[in-house]
């Protein structure tokens, strides 16, 4: 794999752009978290503007629900420190507590109760009087539709609706932030839209910064201000979408070839046009400034080579190609239900 | 979304309103879950039964003394020891809704106590059935309905000190077979005391191990109350045999608590 070290001079300036202590939701200064010697997350300096969707992209086991869990006080730094709506999640927890929300990877949810019981117990958990518990309750259930089902045990419900509760549960007490990991993940294509809708909704309509995990290219694509690329525990790029697949060229001219000939890919590097090149299996990926230019050249090279050429296409580049480009693997989500 | 001139924002609940939350959905589940308390009906009023039938008159042989009020304690150590909401914190810790709770601002220790707070609903709950079959059968009260009233008292204190165990080892392994398992630890406690066969009827290395089983004190504070009217020598034994084993579990069950939670912020 690419040593992503390389990369770490893109962060300079980025990574912290220099808001002010009350224009920040979140700082992290060289936050690790160790599991015996394994660094889970490793480093990372993070700044977060007050309203802003922030994704935090990367593979299964990159550190994303690790780094989320010390920002919400489940899990002590084993260094480095994080501050969270003016807050040091260490010194001051439950001064944290009381202005964030989140939603955990599974929805953490009691079968047992119904969607009101739920909502009320949190409601009263975060101090919250009982006129003020029915307030947010129509208000909750006016921007995350569950419907009748709110007087259903939570058992019922369906994966989507489980989600759709768990968000809900989290904004019970006003949160200035709300944390969500992988909010999608297991949800099938309409329950993905509808809740992508919701954070949309939050972030525009209060001003809530949104802070979320994902491993869905899309996802980071669609919902985030800007994104944060981790793998392996660092943050190895960090940007809006459009700057992040800007930073690897133009376009990308995608072949699907078969046969064997392990000297096409320099063949392939020695054209004007082609900035970048990387195999995988059957096929080839050629980063280029130009698609259109580079399609024909590739085409020529390529029918001089022992390769037969199934599809060539052109398209802009995406997530996984920055991330492809960064560390030399691709973002595999670990469900193909999407 | 409206959220008025003034946004409700989160605030400091207090130590007794947490409590009483966490009492409160632990108690609005059993109903739900009946058969998480039906054995603890069911097993006293089999055991007792059993054993009144077996034994009454081979105890009415040995001592002249009502075997129907004897036993009654026994029933009321098989309805309530071991009856916690260990089970269901187990269920929140595996599903996440733990974390849930935790990420709140509610104190750790009411997380545990407002589960123990609703144990002790359960428990005198469970006395009642106990009682019924007792008044039933014709036994009586030296001590009174006062007597009746501190007989539930120690009952119930007794089912809380016990219930320490299971909720360090829900909190400790986050696992329901070793939760269920807790209840062997109740089998060599109650078996090896008076339980069943009076004191002045045990012999040899039974009787030695009975007099220094803490079990026999609680069982002799609560059987005083139905047959010898107020001791307070005796009363005063089984509260202190029940701080004993409440110090133990209870301390077991704070340090699996804060050891579940050491890794938090």
């Amino acid at each position: 794999m690419t040593d992503v070290k390389q990369y770490e001079h893109r962060l300079d300036g980025r990574s912290s752009p220099g808001f002010s202590p009350a224009q920040t939701a979140i700082v992290t200064t060289g936050l690790v978290r160790r599991f015996g010697s394994v660094a889970a997350v490793d480093g990372i300096d993070l700044t977060v503007p007050r309203g802003e969707i922030y994704g935090f992209l990367g593979p299964n086991g990159a550190g994303k629900s690790t780094l989320l869990r010390m920002l919400c006080t489940l899990l002590r730094p084993s260094e480095g420190r994080a501050v969270v709506a003016g807050h040091d999640v260490v010194d001051e927890p439950q001064e944290v507590r009381f202005r964030i929300g989140a939603a955990l990877q599974a929805a953490a949810l009691d079968d047992r109760q119904s969607g009101r019981e739920l909502l009320t117990l949190q409601g009263r958990l975060y101090g919250l009087r009982t006129s003020e518990i029915r307030t947010r309750l129509a208000e909750v259930l006016d921007l995350v539709d569950i419907g009748l089902a709110i007087d259903r045990r939570i058992g019922t419900y369906s994966g989507g609706m489980k989600r759709r509760l768990d968000l809900a549960a989290s904004l019970m007490h006003n949160p200035e932030i709300l944390f969500l990991d992988e909010p999608t993940t297991g949800l099938d294509p309409t329950s993905r839209q509808s809740v992508w809708s919701e954070v949309r909704r939050l972030n525009s309509a209060l001003g809530m910064t949104i802070f979320l995990t994902t491993q869905y290219l899309e996802e980071a694509d669609e919902l985030a201000d800007r994104v944060g690329i981790i793998s392996e525990g660092r943050l190895v790029a960090e940007g809006s979408p459009d700057a992040l697949k800007r930073s690897i060229g133009q376009d990308v001219v995608v072949v699907e070839a078969e046969g064997d000939d392990p000297s096409a890919p320099d063949t392939l590097r020695q054209l004007d046009a082609v900035d970048e090149v990387s195999t995988d299996g059957r096929t080839i990926t050629i980063g280029t400034s130009d698609g259109s230019s580079a399609i024909n050249a590739v085409a020529i090279a390529l029918s001089r080579t022992k390769l037969v050429v199934k599809s060539i296409t052109v398209r802009t580049p995406t997530l996984d190609d920055v991330f492809r480009e960064l560390t030399g693997s691709h973002i595999e989500p670990s469900e193909t239900n999407r | 979304m409206m959220v008025g001139s003034e946004p409700i924002r989160a605030r400091e609940s207090g130590f007794l309103r947490d409590v009483r939350s966490v009492a409160g959905r632990a108690l609005r589940q059993i109903p739900r879950e009946p058969a998480s308390v039906l054995p603890a009906v069911v097993v006293p009023a089999f055991f007792y039964t059993v054993n009144l039938g077996a034994l009454e008159n081979l105890a009415r042989g040995t001592g002249g003394f009502s075997y129907k009020a004897f036993l009654i304690p026994m029933a009321i150590a098989f309805a309530v020891t071991g009856m916690s909401r260990a089970p269901t914190l187990v269920t929140d810790i595996q599903g996440g809704y733990f974390d849930r709770l935790c990420m709140t601002p509610i104190r750790r220790t009411a997380l545990l106590l407002g589960l123990m707070a609703a144990d002790v609903v359960v428990i005198v709950a469970l006395c009642l059935p106990v009682l019924a079959i007792g008044f039933a059968v014709g036994v009586h009260f030296a001590t009174g309905a006062p007597g009746v009233l501190v007989f539930i008292g120690f009952s119930a204190l007794w089912g809380l000190v016990f219930t320490g165990l299971p909720y360090a080892v829900a909190l400790k392994t986050g696992s329901p077979a070793a939760v269920s398992a807790t209840f062997v630890v109740f089998f060599p406690l109650f078996f090896l005391s008076d339980a069943v066969v009076p004191k002045q009827a045990l012999t040899g290395w039974f009787a030695a191990i009975a007099t220094y089983n803490p079990v026999t004190y609680v069982l002799a504070a609560l059987r005083s109350l139905i047959t010898s009217g107020w001791r307070v020598g005796t009363l005063a034994e089984g509260l202190a045999a029940m701080a004993g084993i409440g110090f133990v579990s209870m301390s077991l069950a704070l340090m699996a608590l804060r050891g579940r939670i050491k890794h938090a912020a």
